[in-house]
C-alpha cells in the first residue's frame, strides 16, 4: 500500500467533492465542512451516483440522482454499501490509499 | 560570589523566570536586566484594557522599582543591546560591556508590518506596547477621529474595540472570510462580528489592502483592492508578529522561526538559555502567555541546576473585549476521525461546540456562555474519557441531566418591535398585547391585530407567539418543519429572515437554532434560496449549497451525463445557431438531439467534463444557458404572433422575448415556465403555464396558477391590461411577489392556492405602490443574477473543477 499525493485541499470546494480517475473507476474524494477528506467510489451499481456530484453535509453525501444518503466514513446507506479509500491530509495536500485501486476483476 | 546573569528583556516571561529564581535561592546569582523600552516589567495583556480606560498603566505594572531594587536587579532600561560576544562571554549594550556567566534572552516578538505601499507613513503602528496604546488613547481625545485597524484577529479587535470605547470611528479590514480565524469557527466568528457591530465598529472581512494613502507624510485613508477608500488619522497594523530572533542570530544560536531551545530551555550555546515569544520550541513558537509561565517556571529551575522539563500543552483563548464572551481552545479546524456537539440558544447568543476524537474532548469554541469554559479546556488537557456524558455534555458540569431544547426559543428570542405579519405590519409586541388584552387562539388574533389575515404565511409565528406568551394554556398545532435540523417550518423560517435581517447562512444556523452545525441536504438549498432572494446585494450564493443541477449549470440525466440547452428566446433561432447547435452535438459526440416542450434543442448526453467546452463553443455563436436545469426562469413559449399569423391579435413572440430577456437568471422557488398566446386560440398553451399571456383585440389577458405536471390545473386571471408596458410590470411583479413569499419546491399554483388568489391581485395588481416596489426589488437583483453562468464557469479558473482531480490510470499502467 501506498500514498498517492492527488492534489492540494483547496481544489476541492468546502463541503464538495472532486472526481479522481482511476484503474479500478472514478474515486469520489469529499471535503468536508471541518476540511476532513474522505473517499469512496463515485458510483454503487447502476442506480447510485455519481456521489462526487451530490450535496454534502456533515459526514455524509445525498446521492444527486436518488437522494439516498451515503455515509462518507463507512460507505453504507439504506441501499447497500460503498468501497471507502483511505484518504488524509498531509500539509495541504490530500493523500489517497492505492491499496483498492487496481481494476475490479 | 554569586555567578553573574544577565537577562535581556524585562518581559513577562523573563518576570516570572525572576520571580521563581528569587523565591528558590535569591543569593544564587547576581542579576543585570537590559531592556529596549523605558522601563520593566507590566502586563502587557492588559494593555487593553488600558486602552478602553478601564484599567491605568500604574495598575498594570508587575514588577516597579521597589521590587527591583529588593531583589538586587541592576536595571539598564532604555538601553539596547547591541551584540553579543560568545567568546569572551560579555553582552555589549549601548552604553557599554557586562560579562556573564549565565545569559537568558527574552527579547519576546516585534509586530509584523505588511510591506504595503504607504506603511511607513506617519500615523501607521503597530499594537505592541505603552506607546502604541497612548497613541491610539491620543486619538479619542479628538472628536470625529477615525481609525483603521488591518488584521481581526485577537490583537486588532481588542485594539479596534479599545478606540471604539474611546469614541473613535473604527473600521477592521479582515482579509478572512470571519473574524479570528484561527481561534474560532465560522459560527462563533458570526456571533462576535455582530457584538463588534453593535458597538459601532465597522467590519470588513474578505477585505483586501491594497495601499496606504497618506498626505504631507500622514496616513490619510486605506485603499482596498477594490477601490473602496477608508478614510483614517490612524491605521493600527496587527496581523501577526514574528519572534525576535536578530540578536541571537547575528551570535551564531542555531535559529529557525525563533531561536531553538531544549526541553530545559537551553540554546545551543550551553550558557545561553532562552524563552519567552523569541524561541521555538520543537518546531513551535508561541503567542499566548500560559506555555511561556511554564517555561520560565522551567529556566528558573535550569538555572539552579534542577531537573525540570518543559512540555507545551494545550492552550486556550480568551478575548478581553467588554461584553464579548468567548472562548477557544485545543483543535476544532482539520483531521480525520472527529465528531461535532453543537448547543445553540439564540435567546442568549449563545453557541457552544465541541469537537470529539475517540470520545475524548480536542476541541471546543464557545460565544456568549463561556463559564464552562475552564472545565471543557480540563477534559481537553487531561483526555478525560466522556463517553458517559456524551448526552449532556454540552450542558456543562452543572446540568448532568440535561433537558430537551425548546423547541420555541427562537421565537421567544424576539424583540418586541420584531415585525411577524409583514402583510399588515403587526409585531410581536402588538400580538402579545392582543393576547393579555385577552385573545386566546389565531383567530381571535386574526381578528383583532389583522396579524396573518392577508397572505397567512405568518400564521406559524403568531401560534408560536400565543404559544411563548400564553404557555402551557395554548397548544399549539403541529406544522411541518423544514427537517429535523430545525423545528421551524418554511414559512417561518422565511418571515424571520425577513423581518430579522439574517443575511448569512451563519446568521439563520444561529439565530434560528438550527441543531446542526451547517445544516443538511434538504434544508441548505431552501435556505440558500431564500437568503438570495430576500438580500441579493448583501448575500453570496453558496454552490455547494444546491443541488448538482443547478451546481453544474447542466441537467444530470440517470447514468450521470449531462443534457445542455441552450437559450432561445422566445422561441426564436436562425440558421447561424442551428449551425452551431450541429457543430457542437458532432464535435462532443452528443447522442441524441432532442426538441422540447419548451421551444428548445436539447443535447443529451454530454460528459461532464466536456461541459465547459461545449458552452465556450456555443457562447462563441453567441449563445447562453437555457437555465433548463434551474429552479429559476426556463422558457418563454410564444406563438407566431401578428407578423405571420392571420388570428394574431398582438405581437405575441415580440412580447414573449421582452419577457424572457427581462426575466432569465432570475431564481425562483421552483421552476418558472410562461407562454404567450397571440389569440385565444392558444397555441402557446399559455393556459396550464406558471405565468401565461392570452392576446386579445383590446390588449392582455394575464393568467397565472396553470400547472400541467403530476398535477393539471388551467390557470385563473389575473388582469386585464391594455398595454404591453403594464402587462410587463405586472409579470415582473408577479414573478417577484412569488420569488419573495413562497416556500422552496412549491410551484406558483401550489403558493397561490395557500395564500389565495385575491391577496395576489392586491399586491401587485389594484396596488399601485407594491406593484413599483415590487418590480424596483426585483430589476435590484437581477443586477446581479441576470448574467450566463456558462460564460463564467467556461472560464479557466472554474472549469479545470469539472475536470478530475487526479487520473491515476496511466501511473498503475507501468
Amino acid at each position: 500500500m501506498s500514498w498517492i499525493d492527488i492534489g492540494a485541499i483547496d481544489r476541492i470546494p468546502d463541503r464538495g467533492a472532486r472526481v479522481v480517475r482511476t484503474p479500478r473507476g472514478d474515486i469520489a474524494v469529499f471535503r468536508t465542512g471541518t476540511a476532513e477528506v474522505f473517499a469512496t467510489d463515485d458510483r454503487l451499481g447502476d442506480s447510485y451516483g455519481p456521489l462526487s456530484d451530490g450535496i454534502v453535509s456533515d459526514r455524509s453525501v445525498n446521492c444527486p440522482i436518488t437522494n439516498v444518503i451515503f455515509d462518507l466514513e463507512t460507505g453504507q446507506s439504506s441501499e447497500g454499501s460503498l468501497q471507502t479509500h483511505g484518504c488524509r491530509i498531509e500539509n495541504g495536500r490530500v493523500l489517497l490509499d492505492d491499496s483498492k485501486l487496481t481494476a475490479a476483476a | 560570589m554569586s555567578k553573574k546573569l544577565v537577562v535581556i528583556g524585562a518581559g513577562m516571561a523573563s518576570g516570572r523566570m525572576l520571580e521563581h529564581l528569587f523565591d528558590a535561592d535569591p543569593a544564587a546569582y547576581d542579576v543585570t536586566l537590559f531592556n529596549a523600552e523605558p522601563r520593566g516589567n507590566y502586563n502587557r495583556l492588559m494593555l487593553s484594557p488600558v486602552l478602553s480606560g478601564e484599567k491605568t498603566y500604574a495598575e498594570i505594572v508587575t514588577h516597579d522599582d521597589d521590587w527591583y531594587a529588593q531583589n538586587d536587579v541592576t536595571c539598564r532600561f532604555g538601553e539596547r543591546v547591541v551584540h553579543i560576544d560568545r567568546d569572551r562571554k560579555v553582552v555589549v549594550g549601548e552604553h557599554g560591556e557586562l560579562p556573564y556567566d549565565k545569559l537568558v534572552l527574552g527579547m519576546g516578538s516585534t509586530p509584523f508590518m505588511i510591506p504595503l505601499p504607504g506603511h511607513d507613513l506617519d500615523g501607521v503602528i503597530p499594537y505592541r506596547d505603552l506607546e502604541d496604546t497612548e497613541r491610539m488613547m491620543g486619538l479619542g481625545a479628538k472628536a470625529g477621529s477615525k481609525a483603521v485597524v488591518i488584521g481581526g484577529g485577537l490583537l486588532g479587535l481588542e485594539a479596534a474595540a479599545g478606540m471604539a470605547a474611546q469614541g473613535v470611528d473604527v473600521t477592521v479590514v479582515h482579509i478572512m472570510g470571519h473574524l479570528m480565524e484561527r481561534q474560532l469557527d465560522p459560527a462563533a466568528g458570526y456571533l462576535l462580528r455582530k457584538a463588534l457591530v453593535d458597538k459601532g465598529i465597522t467590519v470588513m472581512c474578505n477585505a483586501n489592502s491594497k495601499e496606504i494613502l497618506g498626505e504631507d507624510g500622514k496616513v490619510r485613508a486605506l485603499l482596498l483592492d477594490d477601490g473602496t477608500e477608508l478614510p483614517c488619522d490612524l491605521l493600527v497594523m496587527a496581523v501577526g508578529i514574528r519572534p525576535a530572533t536578530a540578536l541571537g542570530e547575528a551570535a551564531g544560536l542555531a535559529t529557525g522561526r525563533g531561536i531553538h531551545v531544549d526541553d530545559q530551555m537551553i540554546t545551543s550555546d550551553a550558557d545561553i538559555l532562552a524563552l519567552g515569544e523569541c524561541v521555538e520550541h520543537k518546531g513551535e513558537v508561541f503567542g499566548l502567555v500560559a506555555p511561556l509561565y511554564d517555561q520560565a517556571k522551567v529556566l528558573a529551575q535550569t538555572l539552579l541546576d534542577q531537573e525540570a522539563t518543559f512540555v507545551n500543552k494545550e492552550v486556550s483563548t480568551k478575548l478581553k473585549v467588554t461584553g464579548c464572551d468567548l472562548f477557544s481552545a485545543g483543535d476544532f479546524a482539520e483531521g480525520d476521525d472527529r465528531e461535532d456537539i453543537v448547543f445553540r440558544d439564540p435567546a442568549r447568543g449563545v453557541y457552544k461546540r465541541l469537537i470529539l476524537k475517540e470520545n475524548r474532548i480536542i476541541g471546543a469554541v464557545m460565544y456568549g456562555d463561556t463559564a464552562d469554559g475552564a472545565w471543557f479546556y480540563g477534559m481537553i488537557k487531561d483526555g478525560t474519557d466522556v463517553s458517559d456524558m456524551r448526552d449532556t455534555l454540552i450542558f456543562g458540569p452543572a446540568y448532568q441531566g440535561g433537558t430537551a431544547l425548546d423547541p420555541m426559543a427562537a421565537v421567544a428570542a424576539l424583540p418586541d418591535d420584531a415585525e411577524i405579519c409583514g402583510c399588515n405590519g403587526v409585531s410581536k409586541g402588538d400580538i402579545v398585547a392582543a393576547i393579555h388584552a385577552g385573545a386566546t387562539s389565531l383567530a381571535e388574533i386574526k381578528a383583532t391585530t389583522k396579524a396573518s389575515a392577508s397572505c397567512g404565511s405568518c400564521a406559524g409565528l403568531v401560534e408560536q407567539v400565543l404559544g411563548v406568551t400564553m404557555g402551557d394554556e395554548f397548544v399549539i398545532p403541529q406544522d411541518e418543519s423544514i427537517c429535523g435540523c430545525c423545528d421551524l417550518s418554511h414559512e417561518d423560517v422565511r418571515r424571520l429572515i425577513k423581518s430579522q435581517e439574517l443575511k448569512s447562512q451563519e446568521a439563520v444556523w444561529q439565530e434560528l437554532g438550527w441543531k446542526t452545525r451547517n445544516g443538511c441536504a434538504t434544508c441548505r438549498p431552501a435556505i440558500n434560496y431564500y437568503l438570495l432572494a430576500d438580500w441579493p446585494v448583501e448575500y453570496q450564493d453558496d454552490p455547494q449549497s444546491r443541488f448538482v443541477n443547478e451546481r453544474k449549470h447542466a441537467n444530470i440525466q440517470k447514468d450521470g451525463t449531462f443534457s445542455v440547452v441552450p437559450r432561445m428566446w422566445g422561441g426564436i433561432t436562425t440558421p447561424d445557431e442551428l449551425r452551431a447547435i450541429a457543430d457542437a452535438a458532432d464535435k462532443y459526440n452528443v447522442p441524441t438531439v432532442k426538441v422540447t416542450g419548451g421551444q428548445r434543442i436539447d443535447l443529451l448526453g454530454v460528459k461532464g467534463e466536456d461541459l465547459p467546452a461545449i458552452w465556450y463553443d456555443l457562447n462563441q455563436a453567441g449563445m447562453v444557458s437555457g437555465h433548463a436545469y434551474s429552479k429559476g426562469l426556463r422558457t418563454v413559449k410564444t406563438c407566431v404572433g401578428s407578423d405571420h399569423c392571420r388570428f394574431g391579435t398582438q405581437d405575441s413572440t415580440g412580447l414573449g422575448i421582452k419577457l424572457e430577456k427581462l426575466l432569465w437568471g432570475s431564481w425562483t422557488p421552483h421552476k418558472l415556465k410562461l407562454g404567450v398566446s397571440g389569440c385565444p386560440r392558444n397555441c402557446a398553451e399559455a393556459t396550464c403555464k406558471d405565468i401565461g399571456v392570452i392576446c386579445i383585440d383590446s390588449g392582455y389577458e394575464i393568467h397565472v396558477a396553470g400547472a400541467a405536471g403530476m398535477e393539471i390545473k388551467g390557470t385563473e386571471v389575473l388582469c386585464r391590461v391594455t398595454t404591453e408596458e403594464e402587462a410587463i410590470e405586472i409579470i415582473t411583479a408577479m414573478s417577484q411577489i412569488y420569488r419573495e413569499n413562497a416556500k422552496y419546491l412549491d410551484r406558483i399554483f401550489k403558493w397561490v392556492d395557500k395564500v389565495g388568489l385575491d391577496w395576489v391581485k392586491e399586491q401587485v395588481v389594484e396596488n399601485l405602490d407594491e406593484r413599483r416596489a415590487l418590480v424596483e426589488r426585483f430589476n435590484l437583483s437581477q443586477s446581479i443574477y441576470r448574467k450566463d453562468p456558462w460564460a463564467e464557469h467556461a472560464k479557466p479558473e472554474k472549469a479545470e473543477t469539472y475536470r478530475p482531480l487526479a487520473d491515476l490510470t496511466l501511473e498503475a499502467a507501468e
